[in-house]
């Protein structure tokens, strides 16, 4: 592993500024974005930054969102600037002691079996030159880390995709991705909480909600989480479906779906 | 006391928005809200409400409202007019006042123009919270009534109205100076000659519009060749103007999305969102460029003006018709289509025409600015 991060200030308007580590994804670079994030939340518990909204760590960068009317950027920047110095620093110490958040085992009924959340397997599977029945295999073959949140509510970025199974995102976006859908772009894979337009390939259905305003986090998957998958039949798709509704309304996330052994934290 | 207003048409779209929901862009939860925040905070003091209070913001126009069994007080803001119906018959009114429905009654808002968003502030509104915030997100069913666009037949629970009617003795004025930017976060992703145009073209808001975002029509931009037309996700903010490979800018709204990952070529500044964010299809526009401090002082100033156009908030009977009328000629409400001149094209005529106060029946063809 190399030392040389480095990061630059970008302008994000005159409400936001963001502090890019990089421009791919990189362990290296969401480490540095992690401690980032840490060291300016200890910095606005202290009263050493105010007027801070809230910030919004990505793969490879950290956006902080301030109001104008409270504070300005002369004097939020220099701030920010010093703990990014410190980021780079101890972010190398906390890759080896990241987060281990906890481990899921989401089931996923790969194909267009049921309903149509699973269109793109055929397609993606002559792209890789592999029989479909590979491609199912290879995508519940390993543990994906979460890295970020975003996009939609509860929308996780998961990663690292088994290197056959990577391609660009679709040329033509579908205006209407299900939600439930299993997808995979690049070296990433996610699940489409709710209905909205995307470019993903899909590959299959999650009967799992993944966010919820009456849970204590809200999302049911957080960065740092790990997530493995598990084929399962379309009669035993249609059995999760029917529980969804209860699973939103209840007071706590659905922590049957963690994996063996996983204790809630 | 409680009482309930009924939404007997929704128009082309409307929802339950107070100041949103920030906090949560790190779950992927975009801010929501009020597109023009400051017109619901106008809205809601006009009626003594809370600045932050939900309210209905409706889109295009053609909403209406009707009190049931009580009277309800509410209050309108934006570039619309109004006509309140009654067995009895009709009185017309002008957005940027409080009226009182009789049980019974219902107002009929006209359509919006020049710009594309208007509220209505009501009275003790009663909204539960989600995510620390009221406003309806209704992509992934946060907030409002079920997480829902309002629909025909909606009831919502109200105080029982009997205030005064108040109303601004100066409406807002329409601004129709560029709309300012900061360059950035990857305005280095394209040519010198595409930053040029995009901030000395005109662009025009198309009729892709929505609460999440705005395509703009207008010349379209290219990235540079040896940088590529998507990057990795990144944070976005409301204000973000991406720009996807075929070169039409995107600029995010309330509703959109928390990250992605088309280049973003600038940012517009906090002072001058929500009037973008207002404009009604078919205005043009142009954008240029200020540095932050120009911006922080713009934000401050805004600030400025709204609080004194609440302190200027006036009992309705205290202002006659000549102070109307000064307003009208001083063109401080220009650009408002009369609800009463559309009258009969949309509604059918009603014999028994209140027509109490209209200082400006000649004058009823939106004007286009910007």
């Amino acid at each position: 592993m190399t030392l040389s991060i480095s990061f630059r200030i970008l302008n994000a308007g005159d409400t936001a500024l963001t502090i890019e580590f990089g421009e791919r994804v990189e362990r290296r670079l969401l480490a540095a974005v992690t401690a980032l994030d840490a060291a300016l939340a200890r910095a606005i518990g202290s009263g050493e930054l105010h007027g801070i909204v809230e910030m919004v760590p990505t793969f490879r960068s950290l956006t902080v969102i301030y109001d104008p009317l409270l504070s300005t950027r002369a004097e939020i920047e220099p701030i920010v600037i010093r703990h990014a110095h410190a980021a780079l620093c101890s972010s190398v110490a906390m890759d080896r002691n990241a987060r281990r958040g906890r481990v899921w085992q989401l089931p996923v009924c790969y194909g267009d079996e049921i309903a149509a959340c699973g269109p793109d397997l055929d397609e993606l599977a002559q792209a890789c030159g592999l029989p479909p029945a590979e491609v199912i295999r290879l995508h519940a073959s390993v543990t994906y880390e979460v890295y970020m949140l975003g996009f939609l509510p509860g929308f996780a970025f998961m990663g690292d995709l088994p290197e056959l199974l990577s391609r660009p995102r679709r040329s033509e976006p579908r205006l209407r991705v299900p939600a439930g859908s299993v997808a995979t772009a690049g070296t990433l894979t996610a699940i489409y909480p709710w209905e909205s337009p995307g470019g993903w390939h899909l590959l299959g259905a999650c009967p799992v909600p993944l966010f919820s305003a009456n849970w204590p986090q809200a999302a049911l998957l957080l960065p740092g989480d790990r997530v493995r998958f598990r084929a399962v039949d379309a009669a035993e798709y249609r059995l999760l479906l029917a529980e969804m509704p209860e699973w939103y309304a209840a007071a706590r996330p659905p922590l049957a779906f963690l994996a063996d052994g996983e204790a809630d934290q | 006391m409680n009482a309930v207003l009924e939404i007997v048409s929704p128009g082309a779209l409307a929802s339950l928005q107070d100041l949103g929901r920030p906090g949560f862009r790190r779950l992927g939860v975009p801010r929501s809200g009020a597109l023009q925040p400051d017109w619901l905070r106008l809205a809601n003091a006009l009626i003594g409400n809370a600045e932050d209070a939900p309210a209905i913001e409706f889109l295009v126009g053609g909403l209406v409202v009707r009190a049931l069994d009580s009277p309800v007080q509410l209050a309108l803001a934006g570039n619309f007019s109004a006509a309140v119906r009654s067995a009895g018959g009709r009185r017309c009114l002008d957005s940027w006042r409080s009226v009182t429905l009789a049980p019974g009654e219902a107002l009929h808002c006209g359509m919006l123009s020049p710009c594309r968003v208007g509220y209505l502030a009501l009275l003790g509104i009663c909204v539960p919270k989600q995510l620390g915030s009221a406003s309806t997100y209704a992509p992934a069913g946060l907030g409002g009534l079920d997480g829902r666009w309002l629909s025909p037949g909606v009831r919502l629970q109200v105080g029982e109205g009997s205030a005064g009617e108040q109303m601004l003795r100066t409406a807002p004025l329409l601004d129709t100076a560029p709309i300012r930017v900061l360059l950035g976060p990857q305005e280095d992703y394209f040519t010198a000659a595409s930053q040029a145009c995009f901030l000395s073209e005109v662009y025009q808001v198309s009729s892709a519009a929505d609460r999440m975002g705005m395509r703009l029509d207008g010349p379209m931009l290219r990235h540079r060749s040896d940088k590529g037309v998507e990057i990795t996700s990144d944070a976005t903010v409301p204000g973000s103007i991406q720009v996807p490979a075929q070169g039409q800018p995107i600029v995010l709204l309330a509703d959109g999305q928390t990250a992605g990952g088309y280049p973003k070529i600038a940012t517009v500044i906090s002072a001058d969102l929500p009037r973008l964010a207002a404009l009604a299809p078919g205005q043009r526009i142009r954008f240029a460029t200020v540095s932050v401090a120009a911006a922080e002082l713009a934000a401050r100033a805004s600030a400025a003006r709204l609080r004194a156009l609440i302190a200027d908030i006036v009992p309705l009977a205290a202002v006659g018709v000549l102070d109307l009328q000064a307003m009208y000629a001083a063109n401080l409400v220009s650009g408002v289509v009369d609800a009463c001149a559309l009258d009969s094209a949309i509604w059918p005529a009603t014999p028994a025409q209140e027509d109490w106060q209209n200082p400006r029946s000649s004058r009823n063809s939106p004007r286009e600015k910007g």
